[in-house]
């Protein structure tokens, strides 16, 4: 790990220690304020719970020009991106994705012309419908089947090579359901107050981020989820492709690609808004080429289901492809990654609280009253 | 040049923030002036972490009820009765009805959660610290229509006979004056003027660290005294900790407090102890190891523990400096070797038995047969590594200033000024001559700032 990055985190979250007080904004802080100090585990942990709200950024009395140059927000981001660089497998490869947009594009354009290729050489076997009329059922799982089990592959491997680091113990279901209840609301994301983060404009409170990260989040389920119950469709009924306005398939997926490119949009925005120095500027166009990404899938696949009787319909069929394509095969090294390793830190999180139950933590308050807040003006 | 303003607030902080908003609400045009520029924006209440507040039953964060009585008697004890009891009983009062106010200004509170139970009681404590709280502030002002000014330095008001007819300030090296119908003070006291401290305090004062704002010197308050506006308090009279050596000399805020005094022995520059690190003071115990070392030469002193205290006390700012020998550690802290030897031999050798040690309770583990003892938790210092830190006084805030009465409002010796008042750090000295009580500095300036703004209000409308 890059010394200066973790060292710069540790001297920050050093302060943060003897200060404490950005207690009640997120997760982070009463990670932070249980250790004395902080290993290169402690502050990857740290990093992964931090998810750039910047409350403590805008709150904090020592930000620049003061000397003591406090930017937690940025300084966790560049850990957060380092770790999932150096977990990610093969790490080679997700130093370029995450902090250049410009491979993205490039994976991109890979992902169509090869589905352009296969489109013209495969084809369908002539027998297909709709879609299938342009590339059959068969070839499309051929390209997809490994595209989809080689990310779930990698990311298996880093997220055990991850849990190692962040010192992780044996995982238990109520671990699991605590994260997991973390994640579904955002809560983090709402502040301790529950007004929300200070992404778009300076130090004003709102829900912005979070809604436009709900409609993202819930908006790739349901994609997911109509893809799931397509394949389900297929192979469990022999139902196969295409579908009508009124099935699974479409129910979920046409709402979904709505908030999908809703919500990638505007987190467009609100990442052009907001201030670059308070996250990593180094994965800021990593990130922006990723959420374009994500954007075009969920937009082509509208536009493919719109288009769908015409002659457009093998044109954007393979430019969907293509992109769902690259999106997956980049998963574990892009920022879509960032759901799996924010998981287990919150999994690791609740371990933390259940290891540290309300009596122990009340010893060790107890510890401290005469340094406590008691007596401190 | 007649103000577009009804009123001019002077300051930028908690106080002036209460009045400007108060008063905006009462419909007057209202003008912040603020000194520093806006990253610095909010003075000593950026430093802030909570607010004490008298209830009667669980409100906000606050459980269980805090008294008048209960509150006043917690003053009286730290301020050692210098204290004007019908404006503090004022403020006490007052303070119930400001914890909801503040929440309807964007203030948000720390849910209690972990913190010590008896501070969970009397003390609430602002999500993110002062700096959120004044952030917020801004954001409503400027809602409700109040224009700020920053970098805008107040040097004089001019008073003719019983009223102020014009305020005079630079901005941007330009130097403007208004005459706005009210004025309110807002602009804390005068402790970032180390000539000014000095004057008051002696030479040992160049060496004073100021914990908070520099922008607070006192320039209004010394032209408002000047020309005769009544004072209340004593210059010489400072609220000072003992804080970490290597903080900056303004502006080091709360990291830079040290906790680990009664686990320690401390010594001077010749390292021989001076005071019993042991002593039971609280709630005065923090404060008074300020004056201590502002008493020793060069006005510095030095902690040395051993491996076994470490974990004993919150972190600080900085890593203690850290060595496998007390020599190391003499050389490091620019100590005498040997005397720091002998001063750690005579202190181990008359250390008793250490078994009821218990480092949150007075624990009666004292040494025998040393001057000066240690009364509660003396442990010998044996165990390397051994780690040091160097002390200097940090000086919170001056309790120098203007007297008001109950409306905020400044006077003369013949009288009430009619369109002057001031609120916060700037008159605190009204109520407290002496001693601090954790969290009550933001309740004057919250009262007092508020009164202001209505006074100011009605006075211009
Ligand atoms: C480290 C620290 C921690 C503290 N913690 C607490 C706490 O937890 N709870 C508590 O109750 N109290 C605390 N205090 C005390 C508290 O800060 C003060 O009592 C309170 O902030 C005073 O508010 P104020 O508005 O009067 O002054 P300030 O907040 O200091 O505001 C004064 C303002 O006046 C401006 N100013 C000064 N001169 C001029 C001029 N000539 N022209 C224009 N503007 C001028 C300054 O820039 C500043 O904005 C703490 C103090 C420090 C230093
Ligand atoms: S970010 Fe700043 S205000 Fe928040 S805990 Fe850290 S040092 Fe304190
Ligand atoms: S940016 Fe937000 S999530 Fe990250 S540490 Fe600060 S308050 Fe917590």
């Amino acid at each position: 790990m890059p010394r200066d990055l973790i060292q710069e985190a540790r001297r920050q979250a050093e302060i943060c220690n003897a200060c404490r007080y950005c207690e009640g904004y997120c997760s982070v802080f009463p990670a932070l304020h249980q250790e004395r100090f902080f290993t290169d585990g402690n502050l990857t942990q740290l990093a992964n719970l931090c998810h750039n709200c910047r409350g403590c950024y805008y709150a904090c009395q020592y930000t620049a020009p003061h000397e003591f140059d406090l930017n937690l927000p940025r300084a966790l981001a560049e850990v957060r991106r380092e770790s999932w660089e150096r977990h990610a497998w093969p790490a080679s490869v997700a130093r370029k994705f995450h902090s250049n947009g410009t491979y993205i594009a490039a994976a991109l354009v890979a992902g169509f012309a090869l589905l352009f290729l296969v489109i013209h050489t495969l084809g369908s076997d002539g027998g297909g419908e709709g879609f299938y009329a342009a590339l059959s059922h068969n070839a499309m799982v051929a390209v997809f089947a490994p595209a989809f089990l080689f990310p779930l592959v990698s990311i298996a491997v880093s997220l055990r090579k991850f849990w190692k680091t962040i010192g992780g113990e044996r995982i238990r279901l109520v671990h699991i359901a605590g994260g997991l209840g973390m994640a579904a609301k955002m809560k983090d994301l709402a502040a301790g107050h529950g007004d929300g983060c200070n992404f778009e404009e300076e130090d004003r409170f709102s829900h912005a981020r979070r809604y436009a990260h709900q409609l993202v989040m819930y908006g790739f389920l349901l994609c997911f989820a109509a893809t799931s119950a397509g394949t389900i469709m297929h192979y469990g009924f022999g139902l196969h492709a295409p579908y009508g306005f009124f099935s699974l398939p479409k129910l979920l997926g046409i709402p979904g690609g709505l908030m999908l490119a809703g919500g990638t949009g505007w987190m467009v925005r609100l990442k052009l808004a907001s201030d670059r120095h308070v996250g990593d500027q180094n994965a800021w166009g990593g990130d922006m080429g990723f959420i374009l990404l994500l954007c075009f899938v969920a937009v082509s696949g509208l536009v493919l289901y719109a288009v769908g009787g015409t002659g457009l319909m093998p044109l954007l069929l393979a430019l969907h492809l293509g992109s769902v394509l690259s999106f997956f095969l980049l998963t574990p090294f892009t920022k879509m990654a960032h759901g799996f390793y924010r998981l287990a830190a919150l999994v690791r999180d609740a371990q933390r609280k259940s290891e540290h139950s309300n009596l122990s933590s009340m010893l060790s308050r107890h510890m401290d009253p005469i340094a406590g807040k008691e007596n401190r003006t | 040049m007649t103000s577009q303003y009804d009123i001019v607030v002077i300051g930028g902080g908690n106080a002036a923030l209460c009045a400007a908003m108060t008063a905006a609400e009462a419909g007057a045009r209202v003008l912040i002036l603020e000194t520093s520029p806006k990253a610095y924006r909010g003075g000593n209440s950026r430093h802030t972490r909570n607010f004490r507040c008298m209830h009667g039953g669980p409100l906000g964060p606050l459980v269980e009820d805090y008294s008048e009585e209960e509150y006043f008697a917690d003053l009286l004890k730290v301020t050692g009765g210098k204290t004007d009891e019908h404006l503090a009983r004022l403020a006490i009062r007052t303070s119930e009805e400001c914890l909801p106010w503040m929440e309807e200004h964007g203030v948000r509170f720390q849910p209690s959660l972990s913190g010590t139970l008896s501070l969970a009681r009397t003390n609430a404590f602002f999500m993110g610290g002062g700096k959120s709280l004044v952030n917020a502030y801004y954001r409503t002002a400027e809602k409700l229509g109040v224009d700020v000014l920053y970098e805008a330095h107040v040097t004089h008001l001019e008073l003719d006979g019983d009223q102020i007819t014009r305020v005079d300030y630079t901005h941007k090296d330009q130097q403007h004056r208004t005459e706005p119908r009210s004025v309110i003070v807002a602009s804390g006291g005068f402790q970032a003027d180390t000539d000014w401290l000095t004057r008051a305090w002696g030479e040992p004062a160049k060496n004073f660290l100021i914990r908070g704002t520099p922008y607070n010197r006192g320039v209004v308050l010394a032209d408002l005294l000047a020309q005769g506006v009544s004072q209340v308090g004593d210059p010489t009279q400072c609220h000072a900790v003992a804080i970490d050596g290597r903080a900056p000399k303004f502006d080091g805020g709360i990291v830079t407090r040290l906790d680990c005094v009664p686990f320690s022995i401390v010594v001077n520059k010749y390292a021989e102890r001076f005071y019993d690190e042991g002593e039971d003071v609280w709630p005065k115990r923090y404060a008074i190891w300020g004056r201590l070392v502002a008493n020793q030469p060069d006005q510095v002193g030095y902690v040395i523990i051993d491996a076994k205290s470490l974990e004993l006390f919150m972190p600080s700012v900085f890593p203690p400096l850290k060595a496998d020998t007390l020599e190391e550690l003499a050389g490091m802290m620019d100590l005498p070797a040997d005397k720091l030897h002998s001063t750690v031999d005579t202190f181990n050798t008359a250390c008793g038995d250490t078994s009821a040690f218990h480092p949150t309770e007075l624990d009666g583990v004292a040494t025998t047969g040393i001057e000066p003892p240690k009364t509660n938790w003396a442990r010998p210092i044996t165990e390397p590594p051994f780690y040091g830190y160097s002390l200097r006084t940090g000086v919170t805030f001056t309790y120098l200033g203007l007297k008001v009465d109950d409306n905020a409002q400044c006077s003369t010796e013949h009288g009430k000024i009619r369109n002057l008042w001031a609120a916060g750090e700037t008159m605190a000295g009204s109520i407290l001559g002496q001693g601090y009580l954790a969290g009550f500095g933001m309740t004057i300036g919250t009262v007092f700032g508020r009164i202001a703004g209505r006074e100011a209000a009605a006075y211009a409308a």
